[in-house]
């Protein structure tokens, strides 16, 4: 789940190599956090918060087959 | 076009270094062999010479968004292979497969989702804003025919109730397709109301000054 964010935010950002997901996993859930360069937090979260929600749908797609919960959060 | 040039020891090596530099996959590229290599160098005193390489990527739409979508999808462990049918307007994308429901999720919000970053990663890397269209195992095709159904049994029963009907949201396209289905029928008005991404399609009678804002 954490590669299917990296993928998606390394293709939006300007700055790729500064994209970082760190993913916190319990039983239940798995939290991922993600992390880009300040100027690309637009382009990542999008109007209304459009973009960073198409990402929590598609990875919570990616992970129907393992079960848990996932939890998207972005980062400056 | 994209265009990179490396020498390596071999061939092979040199255009692993290409590919690299153009984060793209062989499959999209044309390979130009510019030396071989090998052969020993003046007297032999130059060492080896290397391999030279010239290796071109037509970064199109339809390339840009396979190679995004490879990466995507191998991301979600699902195992894909995409069509590209370059149309006059836009790109579709067909993606073929075992086991793709998940790509599609319910009533298609994760291709909904997949297709809008598809659109963002492309037109990010590219100057022409070329509209790309995914469908998976004809799955839109197969909606299109629900949705036109659905629209002639609910106005069938709006004329014979004489009751308006609310539809469920629906994205800008599928709301069309109601609106489409529907605007040959004398007897029925359909417009849209609520806001994105909430907006739904009303099937009503038609009364003579009543709102008409279709969309």
């Amino acid at each position: 789940m954490k590669e299917v964010v990296e993928v998606i935010a390394k293709a939006l950002v300007d700055n790729p190599n500064q994209v970082i997901v760190a993913q916190n996993a319990t039983e239940k859930t798995v939290h991922l956090q993600l992390t880009v360069a300040p100027e690309d937090m637009g382009k990542v979260i999008g109007k209304q918060g459009k973009i960073a929600n198409a990402i929590r749908t598609i990875v919570k797609a990616a992970a129907v087959k393992d079960g848990r919960r996932v939890i998207v959060d972005i980062e400056q | 076009m994209k265009v990179a040039e490396k020498t390596g020891k071999t061939v092979e090596e040199a255009i692993e270094a290409c590919l690299a530099e153009l984060n793209v996959k062989k499959e999209h590229v044309t390979i130009e062999v510019l030396e071989e290599p090998g052969k020993k160098g003046l007297f032999g005193l130059f060492g080896s010479k290397l391999a030279k390489v010239k290796v071109s990527f037509e970064d199109d739409p339809g390339n840009l968004a396979c190679e995004f979508l490879s990466n995507l999808t191998k991301s979600m462990a699902v195992d894909a292979n995409f069509e590209v049918f370059r149309r006059e307007e836009h790109v579709l994308i067909n993606i073929t497969g075992s086991d793709l429901g998940i790509l599609i999720g319910r009533r298609g919000d994760t291709l909904e989702a997949i297709q809008y970053i598809t659109n963002l990663a492309v037109s990010k890397r590219l100057a022409d804003r070329t509209r790309i269209i995914l469908d998976v195992e004809g799955y839109r095709k197969r909606r299109e025919d629900t949705l036109i159904k659905l629209a002639k049994r609910l106005a069938e029963k709006v004329k014979r109730t004489g009751n308006k009907i609310v539809l469920e949201p629906m994205t800008p396209q599928e709301r069309r397709i109601i609106h489409t289905a529907l605007q040959n029928e004398w007897k029925i008005s359909t417009f849209s109301e609520g806001e994105e991404p909430h907006r739904r399609v009303v099937i009503s009678l038609k009364r003579n000054a009543s709102n008409k804002d279709v969309s």
